[in-house]
């Protein structure tokens, strides 16, 4: 096992043993970033010195038999869109190319406090908006597997730098699907938890109710461990749920008994990719072999989920991102007339394509006269679908899909068709609609040799039998060990 | 042809809470020190959420059932969108379909002579938070402008009256009963030279045609309305422009959208600010970074068990129980609930309402007004006061020489102003009022004896002759009562 290829687990277990020091491991990781990231371009922003100083002190901290944080020494990356003090926070927009945030979001907060490394801040499609990392306005990430192929997005960069090599743990966040499929681009672990699981304060709104950060990681483990790491209630984020957060990793290895797995029969089969669903039949009969019932289940609102979600989070997006105006902080045009003009220049020339068209598409949303055909229609199918889950829950322990109908495409190939890049989200935004947990596992490889994830879904703040469920699927596979050349 | 005047009220009061509506910021008027009283939530830095300040959702209730509102179960909060850059977010988290007051009223008093009274409806009363303040060169020189987001983020409750008003002066009365009554309930300063209470008026006129129509003329916005004053002489301002635009064009409402005009003080006149044809879309939806409050009856019951008597009714009591006159109520009220208090304490423990409130209208707010003091810093103590009452009322000493103890309890170097100083002074100054009349009786027959041309000219029908006579007797015994005195004179020497 090579430093870059294995878990945080590992990692931990051998730090603990006296075989690794954090500095070393810190080290191996910046030097495969140096190496190869000019190819892959996970990376926005990389704390070299920072990250090797953190690692220095917890060395010290490990070797003086100080208590220690869960993540001690272990490099984390965060996704560009959550900020932390002192470096930039660029959401891959020429908005906020400068910006540096003066303070830490929770989850940064949650990960310092576990003495976890903060090795650098990745790429992603401009304010989380795409699924495939090129609407970055700075550079595209590539897939580990194959840099022809996009990473997927939007949390491309975090996903890549996992699948690379170049850090064991990310965090993402997933508005509709933005953690799951580059998880499933990139062959590694990827969890949305429930709606509320994790504070979203310090995260950049996107979508503030479907927003939600998660984790990248290698395996079940060390997306469990993380996930406990960053979860629980915050008061700065009235969202965030007052619920008991659970020790995810303390009953992973005990399979779940008599589990009930939902499967969506004829899920939009006709634009399926044989791969996928040939993958994502084999998964199923993995879960039968471990003795598990399988259910076909139906959600009958599930064709309405793009359409849905391409009312509700442009909506939101048009709000969230109407600060960005060159007043106080980011990008200000240098040539303007008066004060409407310096706005409209100042988005006009800092905005990307896919973002202006978003925020086009909300305020088109929510102004007087349509709001009630669009906003408000969108919230009762919202609800309808959320029904459709709770509903299908009454039956199944878990319900498993595909991530995303076809395997990586490659860069460029639907650039220029946003319909068909929306359309690729068909499997992803139900869980940010009804709010529930969801992780993407590594579940096969396509015949081009790019890998194919599985869906897992489960109900709100269910992410335990999620993750278990999950566990048991990986002990009888070896997808999750695979690593790129 | 004449016409009525529609007036609404759209009044912004600032909640006196320590921190702001969504964050831990200070909520303290700081001009002097700019943007230093802010955070990552109040700037809208990227990320950053919102909180809600539960105190000021408590003072917004406590207003909304002082004005007899309705507080619904369930409340939301909604995003108002614009861009200007004092809103650092380009939306003001407000209140829009679903507010957390509504369905009220406030009475006011029309006439004081015929008391004539009405109750103005409130159609609404929400929360939101307050813009900063942008400050524009105004040297000609084109220097950039500035924003100052100390203010931003500040807890405001609007309150929106039905157009019920019917004249400038109608207008004023209910600013001034509803600063009254907030100021009473202790929710706000209502300081209007802070901006701790803002107004924009409604106006349009309901013009009466000779053929028995009514045509309502287009509703004008008067913004930027900061005292009194202002929204009386914006109102007849623009009544009279109305009512000329009418005669010039007579064009009604349904012919022009609602016109923003904002009221320059120093010109005396009205201004077009926002254009008729952009009006705004703000574009409202409900703020999925708030969750939704709800609200028991429990909660409910709790803060109407917070509110103390109403202004209005504690002045119809005070006429009542104390036999005040319309006149000395109002001005004892209008000071605010710490001389109102002041006042109840000293009248009813001294048991002579009417000597209380002239005392404490003439002589207290006089000292005030000189000292500069507050209520709260005035060295005699209500209860001091009433027990110098007492002894007037109780014949001990005269007004007069109450007063002289007044002014010697106020003048006291050593700050002794107990109730046992009031007898010190008496004592020292030989202000006692001479209950001996026995004494009083040989004191006056001596001043009689010694006076034969004052007493022929009396008998003879001057009566001013008795005043000096008066004068002799109180020079020799300071604590007599000149009535009594006056009284013996007569009876001697008739």
């Amino acid at each position: 096992m090579s430093i870059t290829s294995a878990t945080a687990s590992e990692l931990l277990a051998k730090m603990n043993s006296g075989e690794l020091s954090s500095e070393e491991i810190t080290s191996a990781c910046l030097d495969e970033i140096s190496r190869r990231d000019e190819s892959i371009n996970a990376f926005l922003s990389v704390q070299h010195e920072a990250a090797l100083e953190k690692a220095r002190e917890v060395d010290q901290k490990r070797k003086s038999g100080k208590p220690l944080g869960k993540l001690a020494g272990i490099p984390v990356a965060l996704k560009d869109n959550l900020c932390a003090a002192g470096v930039t926070t660029t959401c891959a927009s020429k908005m906020l190319e400068q910006f540096v945030s003066p303070y830490d979001a929770h989850t940064v907060e949650r990960l310092k406090a576990a003495d976890a490394v903060l090795i650098g801040k990745t790429n992603l499609d401009e304010f989380a908006m795409g699924s495939s990392t090129e609407n970055s306005a700075f550079k595209t990430t590539t897939n580990p597997w194959n840099t022809a192929y996009a990473a997927g997005g939007s949390s491309g960069g975090s996903a890549a730098a996992v699948a690379a090599g170049f850090t064991p743990l990310a965090l993402g966040s997933d508005t509709g699907g933005s953690i799951r499929q580059p998880a499933s681009f990139c062959g590694v672990v990827g969890l949305k938890p429930t709606y509320g699981r994790v504070s979203r304060y310090g995260l950049v709104a996107f979508a503030s109710s479907l927003d939600q950060i998660g984790p990248f990681a290698r395996d079940v483990t060390d997306a469990a461990l993380i996930l406990e790491t960053i979860s629980g209630k915050d008061q700065r984020d009235t969202t965030s749920l007052d619920a008991p957060v659970p020790e995810f990793t303390s009953h992973l290895e005990q399979p779940l008994e008599n589990l009930k797995v939902g499967y969506v029969e004829h899920l939009h089969e006709e634009g399926l990719h044989e791969d996928v669903k040939e993958a994502t039949h084999r998964a199923l009969e993995v879960y039968k072999s471990l003795g598990a019932e399988l259910i076909p289940i139906t959600l009958p609102h599930a064709k309405y989920c793009v359409a849905t979600y391409y009312i509700i989070a442009p909506s939101e997006a048009s709000s969230n991102l109407a600060r960005y105006d060159g007043v106080h902080y980011g990008y200000r045009a240098e040539h303007f007339e008066n004060m409407i003009d310096m706005y409209a220049a100042s988005r006009g020339e800092a905005f990307g394509d896919e973002v202006k068209r978003r925020i086009m598409l909300g305020t088109y949303a929510l102004s007087s006269g349509y709001y009630d055909a669009y906003y408000l229609k969108a919230l009762k199918v919202r609800r309808l679908i959320r029904n459709d889950f709770e509903q299908a829950f009454q039956s199944v322990d878990i319900i498993a899909t595909p991530v995303t109908p076809t395997p990586a495409f490659t860069i460029g190939e639907l650039v220029d068709d946003p319909l068909a890049m929306y359309l690729a989200d068909i499997f992803t935004t139900s869980a940010n609609l009804s709010g529930i947990p969801g992780i993407s596992i590594p579940a096969g490889f396509s015949k081009n040799n790019l890998p194919i994830g599985l869906q897992l879904l489960a109900p709100p703040l269910e992410e335990e039998r999620l993750l278990r469920a999950a566990r048991m699927f990986e002990r009888e596979t070896e997808w999750h060990r695979k690593r790129p050349e | 042809m004449d016409y009525t005047v529609i007036i609404g009220l759209e009044v912004h009061v600032q909640l006196q809470t320590k921190t702001k509506l969504f964050c831990g910021c200070s909520t303290k008027f700081n001009p002097d020190h700019p943007n230093t009283q802010t955070c990552p939530v109040c700037l809208g830095l990227p990320g950053a959420l919102p909180v809600l300040n539960r105190e000021a959702f408590h003072l917004g209730m406590k207003t909304g059932l002082a004005i007899n509102c309705e507080i619904p179960s369930f409340t939301k909060w909604d995003r108002k969108q614009y861009y200007y850059p004092d809103l650092p977010k380009a939306y003001q988290i407000s209140q829009f379909d679903l507010p957390m007051s509504q369905n009220g009223w406030l009475e006011i008093e029309l006439d004081p002579e015929t008391r004539e009274k009405k109750k103005v409806g409130i159609i609404r009363a929400h929360l939101e938070e307050d813009a900063g303040k942008n400050s524009h060169d105004e040297s000609g020189r084109g220097q950039d402008s500035k924003v100052d987001l100390n203010r931003c983020g500040t807890p405001l409750i609007e309150i929106v009256s039905e157009p019920d008003l019917r004249s400038a002066q109608e207008a004023r009365t209910y600013l001034e009963e509803l600063k009254l009554l907030l100021t009473y309930i202790d929710v706000s300063d209502c300081n209007m030279q802070e901006g701790s209470l803002r107004c924009d008026a409604n106006v349009n006129l309901h013009v009466h045609k000779a053929d028995g129509e009514t045509v309502p003329t287009p509703i004008v916005e008067i913004k930027n309305l900061n005292s009194f004053r202002g929204v009386e002489q914006a109102i007849e301002y623009e009544v009279q422009r109305q009512w000329k635009d009418w005669q010039a064009k007579g064009l009604s409402l349904k012919d022009v959208p609602k016109e923003t005009r904002g009221w320059d003080a120093d010109r005396g006149v009205t201004l077009e600010q926002r254009g008729k044809e952009d009006a705004a879309d703000y574009r409202y939806f409900p703020d999925p970074d708030l969750a939704p409050v709800t609200v028991t009856d429990a909660e409910r019951e709790r803060v109407s068990k917070e509110l103390c008597e109403r202004p209005a009714d504690r002045r119809a009591r005070f006429e009542k129980s104390y036999q005040l006159s319309v006149y000395d109520a109002a001005v004892i009220i209008d000071q605010g609930p710490t001389l109102a208090d002041y006042f109840e304490t000293v009248a009813e423990s001294c048991g002579n309402g009417k000597q209380a409130a002239n005392w404490v209208t003439q002589d207290v707010l006089r000292e005030l007004k000189e000292r500069e003091y507050e209520i709260s810093e005035f060295p005699i103590k209500s209860e001091v006061l009433a027990a110098l009452l007492q002894k007037v009322d109780a014949n001990e000493i005269t007004t007069k020489s109450a007063r002289t103890v007044f002014q010697e309890l106020l003048s006291d170097s050593e700050g002794n102003r107990g109730v046992e100083q009031i007898q010190s002074i008496i004592d020292e100054k030989g202000l006692a009022l001479v209950s001996d009349t026995g004494q009083l009786e040989s004191i006056v027959q001596a001043v009689v004896d010694r006076n034969a041309k004052a007493v022929a000219d009396f008998q003879s029908g001057k009566q001013a002759a008795v005043g000096a006579l008066i004068g002799q007797v109180m020079r020799e015994i300071k604590g007599a009562d000149p009535k009594t005195v006056r009284e013996l004179l007569v009876e001697k020497m008739s």
